[in-house]
């Protein structure tokens, strides 16, 4: 994984496989600070303690096919790697809200990447999510709520429509160029 | 900066225009494409991508591209599965250009691109 919106993607995805109807994921720079935070929290199935302890772990996985899950712990190494944090939190029925820090000017800060293609995927290929995305550098701040896109769709037009997704596609990037300017 | 406020024209055209997505039946294509861990570390994003541009780019609506979890051979990432004709194939080791050819000549034409699925390598 070379870029943190991959990392996003990832966590994403296992947010969608725990069941989670609503995500919410934000990105905050603080320039100020040096400071970049990636939070990414959802209402999916959770876990318990006992999980909750060994998930950093390459060799914790809940598929079946073999033994070794790697999404969480490189997530953690790309915070860590580049003088950051990670946490996880978790309530086992509740969700689960991942964060990861990073110092913006570290040499070893993977890039954001294409934060607005992750965006767009996830919004446009999961039909029953709700999805809420922040973008934000203190000053200007985007929000991407699919709740209030679905309002002005209707139901009869769904978001992975072709239509839909191109202007999702140039709503999203122009909107992100604003706020980060490619700064990060 | 665009708005969402012209997501609102953007239904009233397609409202009025007719919808033949709809017809689509018994010879949909249905394309998934492994997005775990180790399919987006190996590139699967950028041949979906690839994959759904040249979706737009024919206006084939028979197709259906979604994502799926870990298809269960890391090592062969990315991987796209293609259900056309009541069968299944697996491409493996995929790339945009390689995702645009199996549009191209499978998807579309319905000849397999048989250097690229998963019993030949």
């Amino acid at each position: 994984m070379r870029e943190l919106a991959l990392n996003i993607l990832d966590i994403a995805e296992n947010s969608l496989s725990a069941g989670a109807k609503r995500i919410e994921i934000s990105v905050a720079a603080d320039y100020a600070k040096d400071w970049l935070t990636i939070r990414i929290q959802d209402d999916g199935c959770g876990m318990d303690e006992e999980m909750l302890a060994r998930v950093s772990d390459p060799f914790t996985t809940t598929r079946t096919t073999r033994k070794v899950g790697m999404g969480i712990p490189l997530f953690k190494f790309s915070a860590e790697s580049a003088g950051g944090k990670f946490s996880i939190r978790s309530e086992k029925g509740k969700g689960t809200c991942t964060q990861a820090e990073y110092q913006i000017s570290h040499v070893d800060r993977m890039p954001l990447g294409d934060f607005g293609g992750v965006i767009l995927q996830l919004v446009t290929m999961n039909p029953g999510v709700e999805f809420y995305v922040q973008a934000t550098d203190g000053t200007n701040t985007g929000i991407l709520d699919t709740r209030e896109v679905r309002e002005i769709l209707g139901s009869e037009i769904s978001l992975s429509a072709a239509e839909v997704r191109m202007f999702l596609k140039e709503y999203i990037q122009e909107n992100l160029v604003d706020i980060f300017g490619g700064r990060i | 900066m665009k708005s969402l406020e012209e997501l609102r024209a953007l239904r009233e055209k397609m409202k009025s225009q007719t919808d033949n997505r709809s017809v689509a039946g018994a010879d949909e294509t249905v394309i998934k494409v492994g997005m775990a861990t180790c399919g987006i570390a190996a590139g699967a994003r950028p041949v979906l991508e690839a994959l759904l541009d040249e979706a737009d780019k024919r206006k084939l609506h028979n197709v259906s591209i979604s994502q799926t979890g870990c298809i269960g051979m890391c090592r062969l990432e990315p991987i796209v599965e293609v259900f056309k004709g009541g069968q299944k194939y697996t491409y493996i080791h995929m790339t945009p250009e390689k995702a645009r050819k199996v549009m191209n000549d499978h998807v579309v034409n319905g000849n397999p691109c048989k250097e690229y699925l998963i019993g030949e390598n």
